[in-house]
């Protein structure tokens, strides 16, 4: 039973790869807006790149998984192909997840790209690789969940870009990216509490510092892990509600 | 021995919102038997089988698919069942032979079989020489016979078909019916919907008849057609239109239908309606060109049973765009 769960979510996987993800104008997207992320921070202020960087890395993780998770399940609800996934002998959840690993893999080459422009033009410096990963990797995932939820709560392509952007662009300012949480008046610092974005931007630094903290790098951890899981059941019964 | 169930539906209802799409629906579809939902649009044929197959839940009732419970058990059940869905829905981006090797992994057909099965199915269905060619860029018709081939890649033993010539050209849909005719005598049990009277006819061993959401009947075509046999319909064209208000002194013939110079109406006595209409042309100074007694076919015993005109239930379908 679980391992055709598995296989369902992986034949899923793969053939979002194939039919949408590495198709040459998302890898070349996937490529050039890093690029254009970075250029466009140095030009600004040369100075002080090396603290933006992972805030770089998180807006990368986050533009990345989102935008075309959110598009691929309206496309695919819009044109009827995932109906054809509701068809097949898998649950729900593993249909979403097969769907949610297809936006992370993404969410990964994209955040990587970024990683390796930091590394090698802005100072950033990884002190604990693994962790960096461990961090790398709930990002993407929790986000790419926040992007199905979005995809199916709404119909048509259009509108999961709108709804992307009305808490997309909001995170980059409140979580951290350019300014640390902490220096910001407390309200917003409560609202920074409940956005998936702050808790990985505030992991990646961890995993930059020689001293870090493990208990809030730990803390970091499973408040992703949590806001994955949360996205992730909240999708799959907004999945189910739409076919009641 | 009697031959099993493999679907049995149980006051099977679904509303949405307030209006009730399928209502208190029973029937039953023996192993390896053709099975037809005939109704008009909006009659309930695809919700109930999208009710079936998954796609959404019952209000009430429920289902069982060889014997499993649709409402408990619906992964297990789509393990057993193939699905052709009234739009053909697979993977533009894909190639024929990609959406084939993907439908295979879904249905868990071993790997070892994966590669056979594709390649068998492709030449079964004409497709061989088009199995690199992007789903996408295949006609509507080959897009047809690939959905179906999808369907068919994990071998089930249930076929569900939701409308399947709707929007082919008439060589492809004849091409199709005959596909489905041999998949028919494979043994496989298949339920098909359509609004083609006449497809239902060529294609199933029995009809169930569904109007607003109800079934009116369920019988064989042929059994559908004898009921009406004793009412022979009569066809009478005369040279100049006539009023459909002066047939109204027809006494031997009922539910008279006019159109321009022709009418069509039931009759119990054959030469009393003819006597009755030469002398009803002679008063009326009319010349009959030609008097027809028409059996009833599958069509007028829709019409009869329905009170709908089969006319006016395709030109419905097209202007909604294919759901029923």
């Amino acid at each position: 039973m679980i391992r055709e769960e598995l296989e369902g979510m992986y034949h899923i996987l793969l053939k979002d790869l194939k039919a949408y993800y590495f198709k040459p104008p998302n890898i070349s997207w996937g490529i050039l807006f890093p690029l254009v992320l970075a250029l466009s921070f140095t030009i600004r202020n040369p100075e002080g790149l090396a603290d933006l960087a992972p805030g770089l890395v998180a807006m990368a993780a986050l533009f990345g998984t989102t935008s075309m998770e959110a598009i691929v399940i309206t496309f695919e609800k819009r044109i009827g192909a995932l109906e054809r996934l509701l068809l097949a002998p898998v649950s729900l959840s593993t249909i979403l997840l097969g769907k949610v690993l297809g936006g992370a893999v993404f969410g990964i080459i994209i955040s990587s790209v970024m990683t390796l422009i930091a590394l090698l033009f802005l100072d950033m410096t990884i002190i604990h690789p693994l962790l960096f990963t461990a961090s790398l990797l709930l990002t993407v995932l929790a986000h790419s969940a926040l992007g199905a939820l979005v995809a199916v709560s709404v119909k048509e392509v259009f509108e999961a870009q709108t709804l992307s952007n009305y808490f997309r662009f909001p995170m980059v300012f409140l979580c951290g990216v350019f300014l640390p949480v902490e220096a910001m008046p407390l309200p917003i610092q409560l609202v920074a509490r409940f956005l998936p974005l702050t808790y990985t931007i505030e992991a990646f630094r961890q995993t930059l510092s020689i001293s870090p903290s493990l208990t809030l790098l730990l803390r970091d951890l499973i408040v992703l892990s949590l806001f994955l899981i949360s996205f992730q059941i909240l999708a799959t019964r907004m999945l189910k509600k739409s076919m009641e | 021995m009697p031959v099993k169930n493999v679907i049995e539906a149980s006051s099977l209802t679904k509303y949405y919102g307030e209006l009730c799409a399928v209502d208190h629906v029973n029937f039953t579809v023996k192993r390896g038997e053709v099975f037809g939902f005939l109704g008009p649009n909006g009659a309930g044929k695809t919700t109930t089988i999208r009710i079936l197959v998954g796609l959404t839940a019952p209000t009430e009732g429920t289902a069982y698919i060889n014997d499993l419970d649709i409402r408990k058990d619906i992964v297990q059940i789509k393990q057993h069942i193939g699905v052709v869905p009234d739009t053909s829905n697979l993977y533009d981006e894909l190639t024929a032979w990609e959406n084939l090797e993907f439908m295979a992994g879904l249905y868990h057909v071993p790997r070892e079989n994966r590669e056979k099965r594709a390649q068998e199915l492709l030449k079964s269905f004409d497709l061989w020489d088009r199995r690199g060619t992007r789903f996408g860029k295949l006609s509507s018709g080959l897009k047809r016979r690939m959905t179906i081939a999808a369907a068919l890649i994990h071998n089930p033993n249930i076929l569900f078909f939701d409308e399947p010539t709707s929007g082919l050209d008439v060589m492809s849909a004849r091409s199709l019916r005959s596909l489905l005719r041999e998949l028919t005598e494979t043994g496989v049990t298949t339920f098909l919907t359509t609004h083609y009277i006449e497809e239902a006819d060529q294609l199933c061993e029995r009809i169930a008849i569904i109007v607003k959401g109800r079934i009116v009947t369920i019988d064989t075509p042929q059994n559908l057609k004898l009921k009406f046999q004793k009412v022979p319909t009569i066809e009478v064209s005369f040279t100049t239109p006539i009023k459909s208000s002066s047939l109204e002194e027809l006494k031997a013939i009922d539910q008279v239908k006019v159109s321009e110079n022709r009418m069509r109406g039931q009759t119990k006595n054959v030469n009393e309606t003819i006597k009755e209409l030469t002398a009803f042309a002679e008063e009326h100074d009319l010349e009959i060109l030609h008097v027809n007694t028409i059996t009833p076919n599958l069509e007028d015993a829709f019409v009869r049973l329905t009170g709908l005109e089969s006319e006016t239930m395709l030109v419905e379908k097209e202007r909604r765009g294919g759901r029923g």
